[in-house]
């Protein structure tokens, strides 16, 4: 089955549950993770990017992103959920 | 082929905090099936065909939005130029029905402007197009969302001056029938008008333009400023360099948001305008922009070199970008909708003057810039005629959007709200050239070999 494949990335200050919280919500609604990461960008914030699937997921993408805005508001992060299409289009020639 | 955390974070980084957005999608309509000779029945077709598409375009649009996560900042309709699709029906108050008919339109649909109510004249007028242009009072100041435009000239036809004196009038009388002057806002004269054009109010749906087409236009003056800032110390040549990168990856996404909305419609996708456009939101200045190259402020002298650099690297980045760049492509220096160019109008910085010498390396002219309300018919006409001049003779499009504000002088503020913002009143020559003007008749098309 084709994958449908999305960017989680969130954005704010470090600290601990962004990683439990992100994958607890993803495994309720059956996301699965493909890729993580994290880093300190040069600016001192604090960034991870989730690749994610969202073809077998029990809830629609509007779902999706709500359900990760709440988390960030709770965390004080910024959350962005986007299909991958937009970076492989900006970033790759 | 992995995305690293850096290029996200780059994304998302110019959507949450740089102000980037997919600032228009325009679908271009062409209403000449929907003549007939039977008024009422034409009026039908022309607000069943438009609401039709516009609510699908709504709709669609709230889609990808979701999809990306990049804001698709405004949904807009533009039609066949109106006068055109009136020849058989020249009468006024059919004119003042048909701008109502689209205003209802697009109003029902969701669409904030809609442009096209306007006329192809540079070479000369057809009795619709002169009762439209003598309907333009009324109908901008009596509809919301209906824009309007002229072309008045162009490379190979010249300048059609009888048309151009016309609109000092016309502008005066808009401005006293609508509140604010703002019915000024919404008309756009033009030369070399590009068919494909989809930015308010100057957008209509070209006449060799196919049924229904769907037209972007992308932003990020935020996003340009964010990487000039962050290459204080290089040269020119590098600093065009970094500013190419960017746009084109802003100019991509516009293509992707495009291609995509077009399929979803099932129409065919038409171009991007990659125009760096300003807001009245902080941060999203184009006049920023010029002040991180190192202008204290812009209107400052090298700001027209400043331009001219900012300008190529924005064309070179999106035309690498896609093989779609069409409408204006360029960047847009409206004084009301940028705080940075409001704020130098009022520090003394920039001049009507200097505008006007930056628009001749710039789309796409004098924009959203406010003059004393008694300022003389013919004086407008002039300051209409000479930017439109700057066109003609350097190949390329120019226009004007200019409010003469009744009871205000130079100095005074005009506060217009939304995305029109405020306009600090500008001074104009005070000395006449209504003797020139006077002569009419048309500037011949120039000489295009022998360019120095």
């Amino acid at each position: 089955m084709k994958k449908e494949l999305l960017f989680i990335t969130v954005i704010g200050e470090d600290k601990k549950g962004i990683v439990a919280k992100v994958s607890d919500f993803l495994y309720r609604n059956d996301i699965n993770i493909e890729d993580i990461n994290q880093r300190i960008m040069g600016d001192g914030y604090f960034v991870m990017t989730m690749l994610v699937d969202i073809k077998t997921a029990l809830i629609p993408m509007e779902k999706i992103t709500e359900g990760l805005e709440k988390i960030g508001q709770s965390l004080e992060l910024r959350i962005q959920l986007q299909h991958e299409n937009i970076f492989k289009m900006m970033h790759r020639v | 082929m992995t995305i690293s955390v850096e290029e996200v974070y780059e994304t998302a980084s110019m959507i949450l905090y740089q102000n980037l957005d997919i600032r228009t999608t325009t679908l271009g309509i062409n209403l000449k099936d929907c003549i007939d000779s039977d008024f009422g029945a034409f009026r039908k077709k022309v607000y069943k065909k438009i609401h039709s598409h516009a609510v699908q375009l709504v709709a669609q649009a709230k889609i990808l939005e979701m999809k990306y996560g990049i804001p698709i900042a405004n949904k807009r309709v533009s039609v066949t130029p109106v006068s055109l699709i009136m020849e058989s029906h020249c009468e006024k108050n059919k004119f003042i029905e048909m701008a109502q008919t689209l205003d209802k339109a697009a109003a029902d649909a969701g669409i904030d402007f809609i442009g096209g109510f306007g006329a192809l004249v540079q070479k000369g007028m057809t009795r619709s197009d002169r009762m439209l242009i003598d309907m333009l009072p009324d109908v901008l100041s009596q509809t919301g969302r209906v824009c309007s435009f002229l072309n008045v000239g162009s490379n190979v036809a010249g300048l059609n001056l009888d048309a151009v004196n016309r609109l000092g009038a016309m502008l005066h009388q808009t401005a006293v029938k609508s509140e604010n002057a703002i019915g000024c806002a919404k008309f756009v004269v033009f030369v070399n008008a590009p068919e494909d054009n989809p930015f308010m109010a100057g957008a209509f749906h070209g006449v060799g333009e196919g049924d229904i087409t769907l037209n972007i236009g992308i932003s990020g003056p935020g996003v340009v400023k964010t990487v000039v800032a962050q290459n204080r110390e290089c040269d020119l040549t590098k600093l065009s360099e970094v500013i190419k990168r960017t746009v084109f990856k802003i100019t991509r996404a516009g293509e992707l948001i495009g291609r995509e909305l077009a399929a979803a419609l099932n129409i065919p996708f038409g171009i991007v305008d990659i125009s760096l456009a300003s807001t009245t939101a902080a941060g999203d200045s184009v006049a920023n922009v010029i002040e991180a190259f190192g202008i204290e402020r812009i209107g400052a002298h090298g700001s027209t070199l400043a331009v001219a650099l900012l300008m190529d690297a924005v064309k070179k980045g999106g035309a690498m970008a896609s093989g779609n760049v069409g409408g204006l492509s360029g960047t847009f220096i409206p004084v009301s909708e940028d705080e940075g160019m409001i704020e130098a109008v009022q520090a003394g910085a920039l001049s009507l003057d200097k505008l006007e010498a930056l628009t001749s390396v710039c789309s796409v002219g004098l924009d959203m810039f406010a003059i004393p309300g008694d300022t003389p018919e013919e004086t407008i006409n002039a300051i209409i005629a000479d930017e439109l001049a700057i066109g003609i003779i350097n190949n390329k499009t120019t226009a004007v959007r200019v409010i003469p504000v009744p009871g205000k002088k130079a100095g005074d503020t005009v506060v217009f709200g939304g995305l029109l913002g405020t306009a600090p009143v500008m001074p104009v020559n005070r000395f006449s050239s209504k003797n020139f003007l006077k002569r009419g008749g048309r500037l011949p098309a120039p000489i295009t070999s022998m360019r120095n």
